[in-house]
């Protein structure tokens, strides 16, 4: 009788256990971060890995997203004759909640995974630990950059994400449903507001991003030294960011309303 | 891994690239252009303003040049509704401003009539003529219960 519910009392108190290690090592990266040298060319070096290499799969999937979403929606409005109000549907939807959500996730897959890999591989074959003894913080050195690659990337990704997608949803609208360009236009621009559309769009993908890196850096980090370890959180950082994404984005709606 | 020259052109071209889809975001889809206290403020009073909300259109001839930049109860108790409008617009005084509604369901906006005095309005400026939005709802109850077979029918 009391086996199930000791072993509920083990597994919430090893969540809370972790959850506290992540915080803490949030905070370790954020103090890391702020504290010279600013290594720009390790922030650099991570921008490319984690921003451009992501760059083609981010625009394919903007595109793909907003030319579907466009379809459906067309078809959806013309049944109450207002096809002319898809630019308001397509950019409002795109820009509050699918921008940075899918966005979050394409670079999770593309860019968290490869993250938690590196450090999880850096980890196995002690180079984590040769830091240490060198007396080079390895958080510094290696995670911070990796951060701050992140938080800056994020943001500039989901608005070339939402550009592409809006850019899709135009070319079936206009081009292949016959939508009046002019209308498709100004329905998006009355629509879309800066404070509180853009603004919040931007905000959620920064806060995706400092997510996905800390869930990527501290998964890499306590990695274990196997091989299927190694394996192991890079499948962990794949679930776990996918889900804390959905889980912070259904927050900071329920919280800020953006 | 790129030599770092190349590396770096690319990634500036990433963030540069970044930066004008926010640019595009904001200042063309978000309407960073008629933001702020940039444009012309005019303030006018109605009885009713029906369904108008922040942020609605302001429109002169079907033509839009402006938004409506905040809404409140004015102390003789009608509703307050602050214009924020381009400020090349040169509007005569006796301008008359209106509650209507695009379409039978549409949106509701503010119409603009200009009208014909020499003097032009200034920012800050009360319109004096104001037409209230015609709710459909009093409309209906006016055709039912104004009739005085009204019951029967």
């Amino acid at each position: 009788m009391a086996g199930p519910v000791a072993a509920l009392g083990a597994h919430s108190w090893s969540f809370v256990r972790e959850l506290g290690r992540m915080g803490r090592f949030g905070a370790r990266i954020l103090a890391a971060g702020l504290r010279p040298p600013y290594r720009a060319r390790r922030v650099l070096r991570e921008i490319y890995d984690a921003g451009v290499l992501s760059l083609a799969i981010v625009c394919a999937s903007g595109v793909a997203v907003g030319m579907v979403l466009g379809l459906q929606i067309y078809h959806v409005l013309v049944r109450f004759g207002s096809a002319s109000s898809l630019g308001a549907v397509v950019g409002l939807t795109l820009i509050r909640e699918l921008g940075p959500v899918l966005t979050g996730l394409l670079v999770t897959g593309r860019a968290g995974s490869a993250m938690a890999a590196e450090i999880g591989m850096m980890t196995a074959t002690e180079q984590i630990d040769g830091m240490q003894t060198m007396a080079v913080d390895p958080v510094h050195f290696v995670v911070a950059p990796k951060a701050v690659a992140m938080a800056v990337a994020m943001p500039l990704l989901t608005a070339l994400f939402v550009v592409c997608a809006i850019f899709g949803s135009w070319l079936v609208g206009v081009r292949l449903l016959g939508l009046d360009p002019g209308v498709f236009r100004s329905s998006l621009e009355n629509a879309v507001e800066f404070r509180t559309d853009v603004l919040g769009c931007l905000l959620k993908a920064w806060i995706f991003g400092m997510l996905i890196a800390l869930v990527a850096t501290y998964r890499g980090f306590t990695s274990g030294r196997s091989a299927a370890e190694v394996s192991a959180s890079t499948t962990s950082t794949v679930v776990t960011a996918s889900v804390c994404i959905l889980l912070f984005d259904y927050a900071i709606t329920a919280l800020w309303g953006f | 891994m790129q030599n770092t020259p190349t590396r770096d052109l690319v990634v500036g071209l990433f963030v540069l690239a970044g930066l004008l889809a926010i640019g595009y975001l904001s200042i063309e889809l978000g309407g960073f252009s008629y933001g702020g206290q940039g444009g012309l403020r005019l303030v006018a009073s109605f009885r009713d303003i029906g369904g108008l909300s922040l942020r609605a259109p302001v429109e002169i001839s079907g033509v839009k040049v402006g938004r409506v930049a905040a809404i409140e109860l004015g102390p003789d108790l009608r509703a307050r509704v602050t214009l924020d409008v381009d400020r090349r617009l040169e509007l005569p005084v006796d301008t008359t401003a209106a509650v209507r509604t695009a379409g039978v369901l549409g949106d509701q906006f503010v119409a603009l009539d200009p009208g014909a005095e020499e003097e032009l309005l200034h920012s800050g400026d009360e319109l004096t003529f104001t037409e209230s939005a015609i709710s459909i709802e009093k409309l209906v109850g006016t055709l039912v219960h104004g009739d005085d077979l009204g019951g029967a029918q």
